[in-house]
């Protein structure tokens, strides 16, 4: 326990350190910017509310990326999966003919795990029949669905008018997902992210399914012999990992930017896998860890305005939370070694 | 100051009679490659010393950012080229110290440590850089031969080029012959393949993967102030450089682990994007964006073909001629055998 | 050169590996050093070249104490070992591989030094050929030669008749008693008897990392048995033949590629009820014939069918083999066989057929709990599987087959076990388990081979060179076969 608490210590330490000396070096107040992140992310409601925006996508990423993890999976192709996620989702909003609000956003949030989750499988695919690395297979599919949300934007869906980075035309009102008076977050999102979690923990703890995943993740040659088959459940758990993602990218249109934008993913799915890592691939700190990063994301937004430094400050801080815990993850090992 | 953003392609307009490829005479479209090929060269050879090693450093998209801003900002404040460079290079292998002590000393998984610092270090160059976003600073201009003039037209387009040309292709001769003849390649290949055995013969592999991914690593700066200083001189949000180490990172498996097969993967890639300059304009209507992108999957997406041609190839063993045995040699790949793993001392 | 080792201990966690060990290996002689499978002779070996650190004890050459920290500084004084798997780089030449690591600077002599040396020993070596399309004896013979290139005056061989035929053995013993002479220190590390008799001047055995014999050749067998296993083994009755029934297994015309040379073979049946032993060097072709009953190895060509149930050529092929009650046992356990970080409830989760959503786990703690008692596993239902040892992970493999299998198929099952856990997995799989399931398995112990199956095929290069029932066949001749000296 004194051993824990002295790591702890040690890594936060770490972060600080480094996020200050990095601070410094930019010739910025080291203290201003912790406030202003502090300020600008759980000082008010409203902001908390902004926070909470970003820890839906970010929940719902990393039950994803915990699938994948399980089955020792890196799928890096989680932002083109948000991506298409997006992408399906808008292809309902738009369809002309629907009337019924509810029915359009349902099926919008359908289309969505679709998209997300087909991308997820032909990584998968590229993985067992193509035998490309899912990181490399993955990343691919990154720049091919990165190139087929600017060709819509600019192309088939651009804007009347004028094709812009902006993004296409805003939704109607009716078709943005509603969120108490005077919060962002939207109702439907924490229901889901919370769904989410709840089921993934069910999923991969207590279900046969779980403990497949693990199997095959810690010895496929094995599996085969338990007769589980590796590729098969491949395949499902990267086609898990891209419906959740598909989710965030659901959220993303309908409950944030009300559009579609060249940037929809806004880099969630590579912040969820340092989420996950930060995690150690479990769930129980996900939910608070989630929480602490979209704090950081939030509250670096002003940092430009206020103290005229670049908002990846939170990247920065972001990188360094996991680098460090690997830090004295790697140095508890050591020592249990010796 | 306005960014240059292709500079080797500015002002074909004017040549005429020269021979052309679609809009672009040949000549300028060879210059254009090879200078475009450049860091790329000199990143994807640094990753794959590295790896021939046994260590992978997946940080490489970070790492050529933040060894670019570097670059570029200490050229700038001691307005000098070679000061810039080298920093470039130190900002390198600053990354790669951190992948090689956390990956052969704390043996932890290097995907991880290499995605995380990745991540970390694209944005710390976008913070650190930021004061110094479109801010005009030293660029390495192109330079003739000595004996420029007595070289026909055609030459003479293709052989003005910065130094960083030359030095690539020379990086390309040393590795081979490093590789190929020196004792010290052949100790790295031997810890890359199998370090217990190296360790028995008395080597130390854990020194030598650690000063192999810093050469690596150090060369991977390198590249990237090729483009800060060179290529896509300047600084900005969006550098430019985006997107290239993952590309690197496909190209060394692309070139089965040896130096003239990666530098052609180097060019080929190069001539890719080049040639989607020229496409863009046969293709008006479809954003400049999806040629930039188009790239990168199609790198990806060969590796499915050598995938393909090596399991065949490996079926059907040395008794194969022909088709098979061509495709064989030209994308059969073989990682160094145990690539990725960390070795632990007994 | 003399060796001497004082008081040598060894602890790998907390487990005594060597206490107390003393014995001193003099120059010019060849010193045998024998036990059973985990007596802790390479552990002793691996301290002397610095590959391992000792816990307690010093080691003196020539009377002097020295340090020995890693291979390199052994190397410097001039002890080189010969490792019973080869310690060398196979996608590396041959010359490269001798060049590697040797303290002595003499770059472009190397050729010339490989060329020479080969010629003086008799080993037919291509310097350009990449070591992995060489036999184990080849990349052995590049091994003793670079020792010696690398003026090595403590010369240690563990089992260095693993895996090589007796041609290469015709060559190898001369070679080792002519360097003894010209007074070289050698220590041969083995449990082959009739080797270190053939060979050694003095023996030494160890027993559970303990000295508990000294003597000076001619040796008296019986004396070292009991040194070496306490009591002698009493070599049980030989099993008596089971009743054999229905075909279980039969292949036509097989084409299969694997291991070194692949697997070629026109037609083979096994009956229900049969033990048939598959007998070879390392990678003639056994694991091949093991993985594709299990229809883990899709042949390129042939059929094969189980309980005449043909199997397809897909990846389906194994779950089929599954379905028909065929299970296979592969000798890397842990590897091939078992999760690490999973633990002993939860493989037992994973074996049970019965599909269902939950994992259910009180009912197989309480499958755990009970198969460690009936199979005495060392361990609890909670331990993951890496936390056994190599015995206890074959009794939990067998402990998680399933009684009814009709087809058995084991590859080396006594690997990494004492004579005692062996002859449990045996009692085990002929007494325990129904007689009439077909057992086949293979293993690198022909005396355990002729001792338990009603049948033996031996395979050379990737054929069977030699199908015979057990009684019509003796142990020279199938030694013979194994090394490609057909009768």
């Amino acid at each position: 326990m004194k051993q824990l608490i002295q790591d702890i210590f040690v890594a936060v330490s770490l972060v600080f350190g480094f996020t200050s000396l990095v601070l410094l070096i930019a010739d910025a107040p080291v203290l201003d910017a912790f406030k202003n992140i502090w300020l600008g992310s759980f000082a008010s409601t409203m902001k908390f509310s902004q926070v909470l925006t970003v820890w839906v996508p970010l929940v719902l990423c990393s039950c994803g990326l915990l699938f994948t993890f399980r089955a020792n999976l890196w799928n890096i192709g989680i932002e083109g999966q948000i991506i298409m996620g997006a992408i399906g989702g808008m292809a309902v909003l738009r369809m002309p003919g629907l009337e019924n609000p509810a029915l359009i956003l349902s099926l919008s949030f359908v289309a969505a795990i679709l998209g997300g989750g087909a991308w997820g499988l032909l990584a998968g695919l590229l993985k067992t029949r193509g035998g490309v690395h899912e990181i490399f297979g993955g990343l691919g599919l990154n720049f091919v669905a990165q190139g087929f949300i600017l060709w819509l934007i600019f192309g088939p869906w651009k804007r009347p008018g004028i094709a812009s980075m902006s993004g296409t035309e805003l939704l109607p009102l009716k078709l943005w997902l509603s969120s108490p008076p005077g919060w962002r977050v939207a109702y439907a999102g924490l229901a889901i992210a919370i769904t989410a979690l709840i089921l993934t923990w069910l999923f991969l703890y207590k279900s046969k399914l779980g403990l497949k995943l693990k199997a095959i993740g810690k010895n496929p040659r094995a599996a085969v012999l338990y007769d589980i088959s590796p590729e098969g459940y491949y395949l499902l758990s990267i086609i898990i990992g891209g419906a959740f993602a598909g989710m965030a990218g659901f959220m993303q249109i309908t409950a944030v930017y009300h559009r579609l934008i060249p940037a929809i993913s806004s880099g969630y799915g590579y912040l969820a896998l340092l989420l996950v890592m930060l995690a150690g691939y479990r769930i129980v700190p996900i939910p608070f860890l989630a929480l602490f990063f979209a704090g950081l994301n939030v509250g670096s937004i002003q940092l430009p305005i206020v103290l005229q430094v670049d908002s990846t400050l939170s990247g920065v801080i972001q990188g360094c939370c996991v680098l460090s815990a690997l830090f004295v993850l790697g140095m508890r090992q050591r020592r249990k070694q010796s | 100051m306005l960014r240059i953003e292709r500079p080797v392609c500015s002002g074909y307009a004017t040549e005429a009679q020269t021979i052309m490829i679609g809009d672009i005479p040949l000549s300028v479209l060879v210059a254009s490659v090879l200078a475009a090929s450049v860091p790329l060269i000199i990143i994807a050879l640094g990753e794959m010393i590295t790896e021939k090693s046994g260590v992978i450093n997946l940080s490489l998209d970070g790492a050529v950012l933040f060894s670019a801003m570097v670059a570029f900002v200490v050229a700038k404040e001691s307005d000098s080229l070679i000061v810039g460079f080298l920093a470039g290079g130190c900002a390198g292998m600053v990354t790669g110290l951190i992948v090689g002590y956390f990956s052969i000393y704390l043996h932890l998984s290097q995907v991880a440590v290499g995605f995380a610092l990745s991540l970390l270090c694209r944005d710390l160059a976008y913070f650190l850089g930021n004061p110094y976003s479109r801010v005009q600073g030293p660029t390495l201009i192109s330079s003739k031969l000595p004996f420029h003039d007595m070289l026909p037209d055609f030459l003479q387009k293709i052989t003005t080029q910065p130094l960083t040309v030359p030095f690539a292709l020379g990086l390309i001769v040393l590795l081979v012959w490093f590789f190929k003849s020196s004792r010290a390649g052949l100790q790295v290949r031997s810890v890359g393949e199998n370090p217990a055995a190296a360790f028995a013969r008395g080597l130390n592999p854990n020194r030598i993967q650690m000063l192999t991914v810093l050469a690596g690593s150090f060369l991977v700066g390198i590249g990237g102030a090729a483009y800060s200083l060179s290529l896509k001189p300047g600084w900005g949000r969006p550098q430019g450089a985006e997107g290239i180490g993952w590309i690197a990172l496909a190209l060394v498996i692309f070139g089965s682990w040896q130096p003239s097969r990666v530098a052609l993967g180097a060019l080929l890639f190069a001539f890719l994007q080049v040639s989607g300059i020229g496409l863009q304009s046969l293709f008006p209507t479809i954003p400049s964006q999806v040629f930039q992108t188009a790239p990168f999957p199609l790198m990806i997406f060969t590796l499915i073909i050598m995938h393909y041609s090596t399991s065949k190839t490996r079926k059907h063993g040395e008794k194969d001629s022909g088709l098979h045995k061509w495709l064989g040699i030209l994308f059969m790949s073989r990682a160094p055998k145990s690539l990725g793993k960390s070795y632990r001392q007994e | 050169m003399d060796v001497e080792f004082q008081h040598i201990s060894k602890r790998f966690g907390s487990v005594q590996a060597l206490s107390d060990v003393s014995l001193t290996a003099k120059q010019g002689t060849i010193h045998g050093l024998i036990g059973e499978n985990g007596a802790g002779k390479s552990t002793l070996m691996k301290i002397l070249t610095g590959y391992q650190a000792k816990s307690g004890g010093d080691i003196l050459i020539n009377g002097e104490k020295i340090a020995l920290k890693t291979p390199d500084d052994a190397a410097q004084i001039g002890i080189g070992m010969l490792y019973q798997e080869p310690m060398d780089f196979p996608h590396l030449t041959v010359l490269e591989n001798f060049s590697l690591g040797c303290p002595v600077l003499s770059r472009e002599r190397f050729a010339a030094s490989l060329k020479h040396l080969a010629f003086a020993f008799g080993f037919q070596l291509a310097p350009k050929r990449r070591v992995e399309l060489l036999t184990v004896g080849e990349r052995q013979q590049i091994e003793l030669l670079r020792l010696i290139h690398c003026e090595t005056s403590v010369l240690i061989l563990d089992e260095p008749t693993t895996g090589i035929s007796p041609a290469q053995k015709a060559l190898l013993f001369p070679a080792l008693k002519k360097l003894a002479t010209e007074g070289m220190t050698i220590l041969l590390v083995s449990h082959k008897l009739e080797e270190v008799a053939s060979l050694c001047d003095e023996v030494t055995v160890l027993r559970h990392g303990n000295v508990t014999h000294h003597t000076y050749a001619p040796f008296r067998f019986p004396e070292l048995l009991e040194a070496m296993f306490g009591a002698v083994p009493e070599q049980k009755e030989k099993p008596v033949a089971r009743a054999t029934g229905n075909a279980v297994l039969t292949m036509n015309n097989i084409q299969a590629g694997g291991e070194r040379q692949g697997l070629e073979l026109k037609n083979f049946s096994a009956k229900s009820g049969e033990i048939i032993g598959l007998a070879g060097l390392d990678g003639a072709g056994q694991a091949t014939f093991l993985r594709l009953a299990a229809g883990l190895t899709i042949p390129e060509q042939g059929d094969m069918q189980l309980f005449s149930t043909k199997l397809p050529t897909s990846k389906k092929a194994s779950r089929i083999a599954g379905k028909l009650q065929t299970v296979f046992l592969p000798a890397d356990r842990l590897e091939e066989a078992l999760f690490t970080d999973i633990s002993l409830s939860e493989h037992f989760s994973l074996r049970d057929p019965k599909s269902s959503f939950w994992q259910k786990t009180e009912t197989n703690r309480q499958r755990a709990a009970e198969a460690i008692k009936t199979f005495s596993i060392k361990g609890q239902y909670d331990d993951t599987a890496d936390n056994l040892s190599g015995g206890n992970q074959q009794r939990l493999l067998l402990a998680l087959l399933d009684p009814q299998s009709k087809l058995i198929l084991l590859e080396n099952p006594t690997r990494g076990l004492d004579i005692r856990s062996g002859q449990w997995v045996w009692e085990y799989l002929t007494q325990t388990l129904s007689p009439e399931a077909c057992i086949i398995f293979s293993s690198p112990e022909l005396d355990e081979i002729l001792h338990y199956s009603d049948r033996i095929l031996v395979f050379y290069d990737g054929d069977i060179v030699l199908n015979s029932l057990t009684a019509e066949t003796d142990h020279g001749s199938v030694a013979a076969a194994m090394t490609g000296m057909r009768s």
